[in-house]
């Protein structure tokens, strides 16, 4: 099949969630320091995918589109509150309050897939249909900064 | 010619894409309103059994039992339902509803009142009652399905979610005139095919209204929120548009049935295949849920095994009394309409109420708060340990109330408390977690 933001996109939220729920699966089990370098992981991943979204996807779907208040400011304004969400379960690995940890990554798991939602369902059809004849070059940009970590 | 004015950025000649937007998720009120009123008639419908007692599971046509039914159906069910694709709409179609206050209060309004007119009408035999109900309800229906319909139609991107959407707000539609025409024979003594429409009645709102939208909606929610791997693609490309087919057959043959021995097994046979589907569903949602990638316990994981269990429960019963020669006895046709209803129906939607509740609190206190302050988290919005609790309530109203009609004087009266402490329950973790969004508020702004 041919790659698509839809397909190339999906993936890699695919694999955001995964390292999510690693981490998460290292808290619970008490491995402290296996969950520390996981969220790291997990952080790294996503603030790739955000700014690959935020300085490469977005703006070409605005400039196609002209909607630069439309559904672009709301993705992100939800980047914004995961970021802050990045930081607060940081704190708690830090001092290891699983308790508070487990919350928080319930609420971004939640956050995160209707999000995920959003994006797969609405946003990114959007993006392949409105950008038609751009796609190939703009996912050669994207690759560059959402390619998986070795 | 319009081309030429809209923005300077656009290439011409190219359409315009689908204006979307996410913009108009509607205020927390609009959900929460439905949300909070569906314990409500679940705590009505436990004092409809505690006060009918034993005498309701005689048959399925007995006033209390219908009273009950659509106090789960109409006052739980769709209230929870209706108030859900209000805010999930402008998610998954990135079509918001029209006039989403207007037509969330008005929905509401007719709904939970014609809900109890029409209990009212049947446990009491207000004729006038039944009369004022049967217009509430249909003026609900009505606005709701216009502003549904209305959003899924611009819905520009029809994926799996959004066309089983559209099936199943048509078989609510099939649903409700069917429901209005039986309440007509009633109230106006209309000389009508009851125990035919009846059928098709309750067919069409269970397998349709409420099996299609839960089969659409758990194909895209189960993964993401259970942490699931993906449902099989031809399963979930086909499963919702194949029942709805075989759903208008199976009608087809069960209004034109003769009641011969070929044209029996016709309609048994399309019964069973319908069957199958929602079978295949429940095995492979559990199937998927032993994968999930969390270790957590998650209560709207568990709430959803009962659900699958409950479904897959009622279609064996449902081949077992299809194939079977001879009337099906009152009580297994009872208990499966407790299966279907409360353990599926009912189950399901509790499930995605521990997600959708604590997170929309959890985001609107975000919006108000603009990132200041400490907020709660979604546990400390909904403790796990109360959603255990209430979730232990429920699976013991299940159990007792779906052998109550085998036992009745032993189940019924247990059964109607576990059901009523279980909605109250329900209610109060709710409640809290709304009341939380307005302290928050409340703190804020003093």
């Amino acid at each position: 099949m041919k790659d698509s933001i839809c397909s190339v996109f999906g993936a890699h939220h695919r694999h955001c969630d995964d390292l999510l729920n690693a981490t998460e699966n290292l808290v619970h089990r008490g491995n402290w320091p296996g969950a520390e370098t996981s969220l790291r992981a997990f952080v790294g991943a996503m603030l790739h995918h955000l700014d690959a979204e935020e300085s490469i996807l977005f703006p070409a779907v605005e400039a196609r589109t002209g909607q630069v208040w439309g559904p672009t400011r709301i993705m992100r304004m939800e980047h914004q509150q995961m970021c802050a969400l990045f930081e607060n379960m940081r704190q708690d690995i830090e001092a290891r309050d699983r308790q508070h940890y487990l919350g928080l990554s319930e609420t971004l798991l939640t956050l995160l897939q209707q999000h995920n939602l959003k994006e797969e369902q609405v946003l990114y059809p959007l993006a392949d249909r409105a950008l038609t004849g751009e796609i190939s070059g703009l996912l050669q940009r994207v690759r560059a900064n959402i390619a998986p970590e070795p | 010619m319009p081309l030429e004015n809209s923005g300077p950025q656009r290439r011409p000649g190219l359409a315009r894409p689908a204006v979307v937007s996410f913009e108009q998720a509607p205020p927390i009120s609009v959900p929460m309103r439905f949300f909070l009123a569906a314990p409500l008639f679940g705590v009505a419908a436990a004092l409809v059994v505690l006060f009918e007692g034993t005498g309701i599971w005689i048959s399925r046509w007995s006033a209390g039992t219908l009273a009950l039914t659509h106090l789960m159906t109409l006052g739980f069910l769709a209230m929870v339902m209706v108030g859900s694709l209000m805010q999930i709409l402008p998610v998954v179609a990135g079509a918001p509803i029209r006039h989403v206050l207007i037509v969330s209060g008005t929905v509401h309004a007719l709904l939970g009142l014609g809900t109890l007119a029409l209990v009212d009408g049947f446990l009491f035999r207000h004729v006038r009652m039944l009369r004022l109900a049967l217009m509430l309800l249909a003026a609900a229906f009505i606005v709701f399905v216009g502003a549904a319909a209305d959003s899924l139609v611009r819905a520009r991107n029809a994926t799996i979610t959004v066309r089983g959407m559209r099936y199943s707000i048509a078989a609510l539609t099939v649903t409700v005139c069917l429901g209005l025409l039986l309440g007509g024979a009633r109230a106006w003594q209309l000389r009508l095919a009851v125990p035919r429409i009846t059928a098709l009645h309750l067919v069409w709102g269970l397998m349709g209204w409420v099996g299609l939208l839960v089969v659409s909606v758990g194909f895209q929610v189960v993964p993401m929120f259970q942490t699931t791997p993906p449902y099989p693609r031809n399963l979930a490309a086909w499963l919702p548009g194949l029942t709805f087919a075989t759903l208008s057959l199976w009608s087809l043959a069960r209004w034109i049935g003769t009641g011969s021995v070929p044209a029996r097994d016709v309609l048994a046979a399309l019964a069973s295949l319908l069957g199958l589907g929602f079978a295949l569903f429940a095995v492979t949602t559990l199937a998927l849920q032993r994968r999930r990638r969390r270790e957590m316990p998650d209560v709207t994981v568990r709430f959803w095994r009962i659900g699958m269990a409950s479904l897959l429960g009622s279609v064996l019963i449902g081949w077992t009394a299809l194939w079977n020669p001879g009337a099906v006895p009152p009580p297994v046709e009872l208990s499966w309409g407790i299966l279907v209803i409360f353990g599926f129906g009912a189950s399901v939607i509790s499930g995605m109420l521990y997600k959708i509740v604590p997170f929309l609190v959890w985001l609107h206190l975000q919006a108000s708060a603009g990132g200041r302050g400490k907020l709660p988290n979604m546990k400390e919005i909904i403790p796990d340990r109360r959603a255990g609790i209430q979730l232990d309530l429920h699976v013991a109203a299940l159990l007792l109330l779906t052998g109550a009609p085998w036992l009745p004087g032993l189940l019924t009266y247990p059964g109607a408390a576990a059901l009523g402490l279980s909605n109250l329950l329900l209610w109060a973790n709710l409640f809290s977690a709304y009341r939380l969004y307005g302290k928050n508020l409340a703190g804020r702004c003093g």
